[in-house]
């Protein structure tokens, strides 16, 4: 019954309200509030209230600057998806929220969110300031951006200098078959070459994206219908799972990590190497000192980062939407563009660690940082978005299953096979119910 | 919900002079005609309309959303998804295809998981009762402690299980493996076969206090002459135990045991905190089946439908239940 009423809660919120996600039919929000803004963030620092810390007073410059008042919210991740399909049903919502970038396809498809056309694009300075690709994870292929990109992330390879020069191991692997040969000199007496988050649903889709591409498998194809059972999206998730399963670089206990407990165990030199977004300051608060750690881009099957096989990274980051009913719409705009400014894009970004989406503020000394340089050539070179499909939600949840399972396989220490990781990318293919 | 009938006392004609009519004649004056007729419904309507709002027109709704094609497409507005007719429920008792055999799966380990965690929680908690009646020492204080799992929050309860049960740093192999030795290596307890595992001891550990906190209860209404007399015909502890404490305590086990499968089957808390969004198959609880079928996999309609397939199992169980016990108690007053 609490199920019933769990998934009925929602749509109880529009019956009281007597309201079904009311916009008008162009979408296009009024300016009955013109004074007034609601802005849902996302938690992107260590906890909420850092993240009203740094966000308040950029607020208040906005209020400064055009008089509009804008009442923040700070919402945790964990409630953020939730949150938004609440508020799309009921229309009682914020007016500008962050969304996970790997949201905008399917939440585009609810037509809650108000398309980035040519005309609300000039509104806040034009599409060609920001990087393509991040504009490219804004939204399905062929359709007007469903947000516009606010911080940029990408993957790197972060390794431990100390334990690489134990090793013998002179500078950190640019390929795939080197990872694994460092990762066996590695992992020994109790300390292991790679970390991995196996109970983490979205990194698991991070990682299989990548090596899908690198084994030419897209897990959607062109009619966005899924095809995860493809020889190279079985290759991709069974060459992840095997670092563990066939390799042995990783410990069998990764598979329940799901906390950023790889983190941990790579600063307390348990571990020598971590794929991971921006991982700087995570490293600081668990003690380590930047010149205990160096940092590459995430291995390819051969030569250099770039696109195709050579994709090295998913397109990582946040993007701002706003709501389509909202009651300031100009106000929203002007937040959007205040809140993607070149100034506010280097003063953001540099506090949370991530890349400017934006160009001209990408070019600020701040980003050039050894580990920031090589997110930045990654997003530049080799980061491509996650398929901008409708389905894209479940797929995360699918798939991201499956891997974590195959990973609950391998620390079993049963077997890891073709045929098994098939029959788990089957099962996931056929839940996908559209 | 049973309405008391106004007492026959007010019905009669108010007599000045006498007591009640000096007590009726300090309450505000009520037209006759409702306070007759009408009051107790008048006196109802504020928990009526409260619990139609947030309960029964939701459920409605949940009913009405399993017959249509609910996804996110449709969300904002919902009205307009299209019917779906059975399609939803038929996919979800299509026992050959992988939704509706992911569903009969979590349906088992759900049947599995309640009878075990309810099973255990009743013998701990009349177990443990039974044992607090004799009177002696630090009794009032280990009563508080074997209630203090249930006036815990859950969440932060069961997240410090979580931590217990990690494989490399928790609690639990601490001692199992290295201080006991038990285990040749550390056990995975969170993904895996042995995750049904943990999740029935976290559940057990969380429920039996309530079933001690009301068998506690049910005991006192038990005299203690009965005790007494079975004693001086030399019954033993055992023979007390069955012949008169569990019979005496049969109508309070009946509601119990309901209410201990009623919330078990319908844990969402417990496998959530403890396993996140994606549970081991071997935990696989059907709330949180249901949860990520609407609001992970954004299919609304088919989660719906689910959860009313759900209903009314429960309310089959229930029904029979209630059939049941109502039978053996009519025999036992024949």
């Amino acid at each position: 019954m609490r199920t019933i009423r769990a998934a009925a809660a929602v749509t109880a919120l529009a019956a009281v309200t007597g309201c079904g996600g009311g916009t008008s039919a162009d979408g296009g929000g009024s300016n009955e509030s013109p004074k007034t803004l609601t802005y849902w963030a996302s938690n992107q620092g260590p906890d909420i209230e850092a993240d009203k810390k740094i966000l308040t007073p950029e607020l208040k410059k906005f209020e400064q600057q055009t008089g509009i008042k804008v009442k923040l919210e700070v919402v945790p991740w964990s409630d953020l998806l939730n949150r938004i399909l609440a508020a799309t049903t009921s229309g009682q919502g914020p007016d500008v929220l962050n969304i996970g970038n790997t949201w905008s396809a399917s939440l585009q498809a609810t037509g809650a969110l108000l398309p980035w056309d040519r005309k609300n694009f000039d509104a806040i300075g034009g599409r060609d300031r920001f990087v393509g690709s991040a504009v490219a994870s804004a939204g399905a292929e062929g359709k007007d951006p469903a947000a516009v990109p606010l911080y940029s992330l990408a993957y790197a390879l972060y390794y431990n200098k100390k334990m690489f020069a134990e090793a013998g191991i002179s500078q950190p692997p640019a390929t795939w078959d080197q990872l694994v040969a460092d990762g066996k000199k590695l992992s020994k007496n109790g300390k292991w070459a790679l970390g991995a988050e196996g109970g983490n649903l979205a990194n698991n889709i991070h990682q299989v994206f990548v090596l899908g591409k690198q084994h030419g498998a897209d897990f959607f194809d062109s009619s966005a219908k899924p095809t995860f059972t493809s020889d190279g999206a079985v290759a991709a998730v069974k060459q992840y799972v095997d670092f563990m399963a066939k390799d042995k670089i990783i410990a069998p206990g990764n598979a329940e990590y799901a906390q950023n407990q790889s983190l941990q165990d790579f600063a307390r030199g348990r571990t020598a190497m971590v794929l991971w977004q921006a991982a700087a300051s995570t490293f600081a608060a668990q003690g380590m000192k930047p010149a205990d750690w160096g940092v590459a881009p995430v291995p390819v099957p051969a030569g250099a980062p770039g696109t195709g096989r050579n994709t090295n990274s998913m397109v990582a980051g946040i993007n701002m939407a706003v709501f389509k009913n909202t009651k300031n719409i100009d106000g929203a705009k002007k937040f959007v563009k205040f809140m993607t400014s070149d100034a506010e894009q280097k003063l953001l970004n540099k506090t949370y660690g991530s890349i400017p989406p934006v160009k001209a503020a990408q070019q600020d000394p701040a980003f050039s940082a050894p580990d920031l340089k090589v997110l930045r050539d990654t997003l530049t070179a080799g980061a491509a978005p996650l398929p901008q499909v409708p389905t894209e939600s479940q797929f995360e949840t699918a798939v991201g299953t499956a891997v974590k399972q195959l990973w609950a396989d391998a620390a079993a220490g049963l077997p890891v096979t073709t045929e098994s990781v098939r029959a788990r990318l089957a099962k996931a293919q056929q839940q996908m119910q559209q | 919900m049973t309405t008391v009938a106004p007492g026959r006392t007010d019905r009669a004609d108010s007599g000045a002079g006498s007591g009640k009519g000096d007590a009726r004649r300090r309450l505000p004056r009520i037209p006759d005609r409702i306070r007759h007729g009408g009051l107790p419904y008048l006196l109802l309507l504020p928990a009526v309309v409260l619990e139609l709002l947030v309960h029964l027109i939701p459920m409605v709704m949940g009913i009405v959303m399993s017959f249509r094609r609910l996804t996110q497409f449709y969300i904002r507005n919902w009205g307009e998804a299209p019917w779906a007719a059975l399609d939803n429920y038929k996919v979800a008792v299509d026992f050959d295809a992988p939704i509706g055999q992911a569903l009969l799966h979590s349906f088992y380990v759900t049947c599995l998981f309640t009878v075990f965690a309810v099973g255990l929680s009743w013998l701990f908690g009349v177990g443990a009762a039974i044992m607090m009646q004799e009177n002696f020492r630090g009794r009032g204080f280990l009563r508080a402690v074997f209630l203090t799992p249930y006036a815990l929050p859950v969440y932060a309860a069961v997240i410090t299980w979580a931590f217990m049960f990690q494989r490399d740093n928790g609690l639990i192999n601490h001692v199992l493996h290295d201080q006991l030795g038990l285990t040749d290596q550390p056990s995975f307890w969170l993904i895996g076969d042995n995750s049904f595992i943990a999740l029935v001891v976290v559940a057990v550990w969380k429920s039996w206090p309530f079933a001690f906190l009301i068998v506690m209860a049910g005991l006192q209404n038990i005299p203690r002459e009965l005790y007494e007399a079975a004693a001086i015909d030399g019954a033993g502890v055992w023979q007390q135990i069955r012949k008169i404490t569990l019979p005496s305590l049969r109508p309070v086990n009946q509601v119990l045991v309901l209410v201990l499968f009623l919330w078990t089957f319908n844990d969402f808390n417990t496998p959530y905190v403890l396993f996140g969004r994606a549970a081991p198959e071997a935990a696989d609880l059907i709330s949180v089946h249901i949860y990520q079928s609407s609001f992970v996999a954004w299919n609304f309609g088919s989660g719906s439908a689910m959860s009313v397939l759900l209903l009314l199992f429960l309310l089959l169980v229930t029904a029979v239940h209630l059939l049941l016990t109502s039978r053996g108690r009519r025999g036992a007053d024949a």
